[in-house]
């Protein structure tokens, strides 16, 4: 391919903003400038399909309304761990309205013997679906089902399953989980003994490093501490499920999904149809946060029943399944050994974790500790445990959430041994030139001079400032691609199976086509979310902007560039002295030469100009081939926090987020975004738990009253700071933030509440008796 | 079954319903207006707010036979040609992500500020406090709903 060579803007605006030069395809687009200088790209932009949004129009899932739909409804084990002895569902299939019952049968062998049901392996495995005239009625026929269980012993705390004598989960190894909760970080499903599977001791950054053992004896100072984290289920406001209509050849898939991609391929693959015969939309979906990347049981189920049936069916999951059965962030159980000389230089981490997925994998604790800080030495070993519990899922920054907890506590720790300020030891063992911008500006905005010294704070209430910070990688999905279309009615459409999770991703979309073709970003019509048009990336690992805008512009420039080549034939001119701005398209030289941009398209000599682009290789090559670029979404965030020490109480009055994530596109809905990511922060490490009765096997706060999320007065003042910085990596130079939003918030509060009461606390959820227990306050 | 009139948005429906079916479910199943939604299932999250006779209730906690006689606003019934300034307010402070909760709080709001045109923002955060946004978009919601209150004032002072 024929290359050029092209100045991009290169480094942090106010700080060390430069250029660098590289060789480029012709067939990218021409550099752009910074945000600055640009019109629609990295303003605060409204939504695109935020009048949907706000009148009721916009329809998710759970509202489509085909003729003839059914209404479907899982039968789900109310027992922990049994073999199915029969299943009757003769009383059900006679109620009125029933149309037909579907029992899962056992098609995997994977550590089971050949039975006709599979082994139940906790409460709300789903064992059987209906499909009736009405949901009413299906939950009936649900009731009527009579299951008849051998039940077997159980196991449902990590430590518990730990044990050599614990009940099996599976009695024979597995193989890695396609929806795993960790990104990665190998889960190795075939080694282990007993409910312990592992350990993982490498990542896509490489294994251990140098050795642990000489690095500790070269160490002044060393830190070493256990901490746990709690099990965190997603709670997306629109629960999972789909409606399905295959009454003919083709299945047609409604699905609250963050992935219509892969969800096509895991119906397509599951019932043996070509990837053409399967059409999954997703145009508006309630949350999903990393849990909706498949088609679940929920899609083969409805699928089947609208098969048998002859109708299409409606089964979308209902808050207690929810809790159940469809994804939770794993708990952790680490142990982290830390060692430094007395300047501070960190010589040797070792770290150890135990988290269960339940019947899943992917419990680890990711790579925060393996890559955050230099260390010569590094060694970590990451067993997952299984117990009889739902299966994990993915969860914003899966693992290295977990992972955070601990690291930034001990780092913090670390910092008070040396007697260092903790900004002034990361200053010294943090290599990041963004993070240290993120470091200086949020320091400033927060106020952090006005820290005091830990437990100092007077008084019942007591205030306490704390910092922490996180790496995520900048990965990108080179399967993405995106159509763009010039219409000879003079209308733009953006096509693409990327579906917009509620982050924004049609209007960033249309953002990027705007400013490429001169136009406003209300010009674009943006249809997405629809497996008819080219592969998208799934909305998780923050891969979506990075991965999708690219293509979208460059799809943008070639569309352009034909509709130029046409314009200048009929001008007598040659296309590369035309530009498309404000609205119009002009001659460089001759100011004669302009014609409106709308106007332009009408003089088409077709319908339509149409370009598909598809994700190319980052500028300046990648890590790894399969999409890992260079350098990481880095953030530091502040937080500030009152305690009160008679009730435990723990109370963040604010938040400061530094963050970055390359060009930003649309301010308004990264602050959104970073919001969220704090508070799910704030509600992780004082809140939420999800609570299993171990004798019993069952999920007792499965619901949204008991199982405890932030509502609008626990919420802290959130101040935000942007750090743009430039990478001259693709054409839109950008990437997401998803999941660095969530990685250091907790712990954060963690050292905020360390900072006020002088002890810390080493285990979320910060509940008041685990303050009150931390200050002698109660007796056991 | 039973036979019921309801006004709903302006407009009136008489409908046979069984007892047992809830406001929510005849709005959503039997009117097809599916801008109010289903969160939670244990009138939690607010998902499914709706306004009779002018104040808010979560339509999951009613039996669409006790609305009988009602005049009903769900979120549909909200703009007319432009937008309401609540609507407009979600708009344009970024009120929202993913919008599942928007319709709820639109309508929460509404009743708020029927009652009290200028709330503080403690105010506005207690009046949400039922609300439930799993995105989390709390802070922007509140700047949505002091947008619409000092819009909403402004008209009323112009006209």
């Amino acid at each position: 391919m024929e290359k050029r060579k092209e100045i991009f803007p290169l480094g942090i605006p106010g700080h060390n903003l430069g250029e660098i030069e590289r060789e480029i395809d012709n067939t990218e687009p021409p550099a752009w400038p910074i945000n600055e200088e640009l019109k629609e790209v990295g303003k605060r932009i409204n939504r695109i399909d935020a009048r949907a949004k706000v009148t009721g129009q916009a329809k998710y899932t759970s509202d489509m309304q085909l003729p003839g739909m059914l209404y479907a409804k899982f039968l789900r084990a109310n027992v922990p761990h049994a073999t199915i002895r029969s299943i009757d569902t003769s009383k059900a299939e006679n109620l009125p309205g029933v149309h037909a019952v579907h029992i899962v049968r056992n098609t995997s062998e994977e550590g089971e013997a050949s039975e006709t049901f599979p082994g139940v392996k906790y409460v709300g495995q789903p064992l059987a679906g209906v499909a009736a005239d009405t949901l009413d009625i299906a939950k009936e026929a649900v009731s009527l089902i009579e299951v008849n269980y051998d039940e077997k012993s159980f196991v449902i705390d990590l430590e518990d399953a730990m044990q050599p004598d614990a009940p099996l989960v599976f009695d024979a190894p597995m193989g890695a989980q396609v929806d795993g909760g960790d990104v990665g970080v190998v889960h190795e499903g075939d080694k282990g003994e007993g409910n312990l599977r592992g350990p993982s001791t490498s990542s896509f950054y490489g294994g251990p490093r140098g050795d642990v053992e000489q690095g500790f004896a070269e160490a002044d100072v060393i830190v070493e501490q256990t901490y746990r984290t709690q099990v965190h289920t997603h709670m997306p406001l629109e629960t999972h499920g789909v409606v399905i209509d295959w009454t003919s050849d083709e299945m047609l898939v409604y699905a609250s999904t963050q992935n219509t991609a892969n969800v096509r391929n895991e119906l397509a693959d599951y019932f043996d149809l070509p990837k053409s015969k399967v059409r999954v939309i997703c145009d508006f979906m309630g949350g999903g946060f990393g849990a909706k990347h498949s088609a679940g049981s929920f899609g083969p189920m409805a699928a089947t029943l609208s098969k048998k049936t002859g109708r299409p069916v409606w089964l979308m999951i209902d808050r207690k399944e929810e809790h159940l059965a469809e994804g939770n962030r794993p708990n952790s159980i680490q142990t982290l050994k830390i060692g430094a000389r007395n300047d501070g230089t960190l010589t040797a981490i070792d770290q150890k974790s135990y988290g269960t997925a339940g019947v899943g994998l992917g419990a680890g604790v990711g790579r925060v500790a393996q890559v955050l800080y230099e260390c010569p030495n590094f060694r970590t070993e990451q067993y997952d445990v299984l117990t009889h519990a739902g299966p994990g899922a993915a969860w914003r920054a899966p693992g290295n959430v977990q992972g955070a907890f601990g690291v930034e506590q001990a780092i913090d720790e670390l910092a008070e041994k040396l007697s260092m300020d903790p900004l002034a030891l990361r200053d010294k063992i943090d290599k990041s030139e963004v993070r240290r911008v993120e470091r200086m500006r949020g320091a400033e905005r927060f106020g952090w001079s006005q820290r005091k010294k830990a437990g100092s704070s007077q008084g019942t209430i007591k205030k306490g400032m704390g910092m922490a910070q996180s790496c995520w990688p900048r990965f990108v999905t080179l399967n993405s691609s995106v159509e763009v279309r010039v219409l000879n009615d003079g209308s733009v459409e953006i096509r693409s199976s990327v579906q917009d999770i509620g982050t924004g991703t049609k209007t960033v979309l249309a953002q990027v086509v705007a400013e490429e073709l001169g136009l406003k970003t209300t010009d674009i019509t943006v249809r997405i979310g629809d497996t008819l048009f080219p592969d998208g990336p799934g909305s998780g690992g923050s891969v979506v902007t990075g991965s999708i805008t690219p293509p979208a512009r460059n799809a943008a420039y070639e569309v352009k560039m034909k509709l130029f080549e046409q314009l200048a034939a009929k001008w007598e001119t040659e296309s590369g002295k035309l530009v498309a701005r404000d609205g119009q398209i002009l001659h460089i030289e001759d100011a004669s030469k302009k014609i409106a941009f709308k106007e332009a398209l009408r003089g088409m000599r077709t319908g339509q100009i149409t370009a598909t682009a598809s994700r190319t290789n980052d500028y300046g090559g990648f890590q790894q081939p399969w999409g890992l670029a260079y350098g990481d979404l880095g953030s530091v965030q502040f937080a500030e926090v009152s305690v009160n020490t008679d009730t435990g109480f723990v109370k963040v009055d604010r938040i400061v987020a530094a963050h970055s994530c390359g060009r930003p596109l649309n301010i308004g809905q990264l602050e959104s975004q970073i919001n969220g990511g704090v508070i799910q922060g704030v509600s992780y490490a004082l809140y939420e738990n999800r609570v299993m009765d171990s004798s019993t096997g069952h999920f007792m706060n499965a619901n949204a009253h008991q199982y405890k999320v932030p509502y609008s007065m626990e919420i802290p003042e959130i101040e935000i700071e942007i750090v743009e910085e430039y990478t001259a990596s693709s054409s839109t130079d950008a990437y997401g933030i998803g999941e660095p939003a969530n990685i250091a918030t907790a712990v954060a509060i963690a050292n905020a509440v360390y900072n006020a009461i002088g002890v810390r606390i080493y285990e979320i959820p910060i509940t008041p008796a685990r303050i009150l227990k931390a200050l002698n306050k109660v007796y056991e | 079954m039973h036979s019921i009139t309801v006004t709903v948005n302006g407009q009136a429906y008489t409908k046979e319903v069984e007892a047992r079916l809830l406001l929510v479910h005849f709005i959503r199943d039997v009117l097809a207006l599916t801008g109010t939604h289903i969160g939670c299932d244990t009138s939690n999250c607010g998902a499914c707010t709706i306004l009779i006779n002018g104040r808010s209730v979560k339509s999951c906690t009613q039996f669409a036979v006790q609305a009988d006689g009602k005049e009903i606003t769900t979120v549909e019934g909200m703009a007319g040609e432009a937008l309401h300034p609540i609507q407009e307010g979600f708009k344009e402070e970024h009120g929202l992500q993913c919008g599942f909760c928007t319709p709820g709080m639109i309508m929460r709001a509404s009743d708020l500020l029927s009652k009290n045109p200028n709330p503080s923002e403690e105010e506005i955060r207690w009046a949400i406090s039922g609300n439930l946004c799993r995105c989390t978009g709390y802070n922007n919601i509140v700047k949505a709903i002091k947008y619409a209150a000092s819009k909403m004032t402004e008209e009323v002072v112009e006209s």
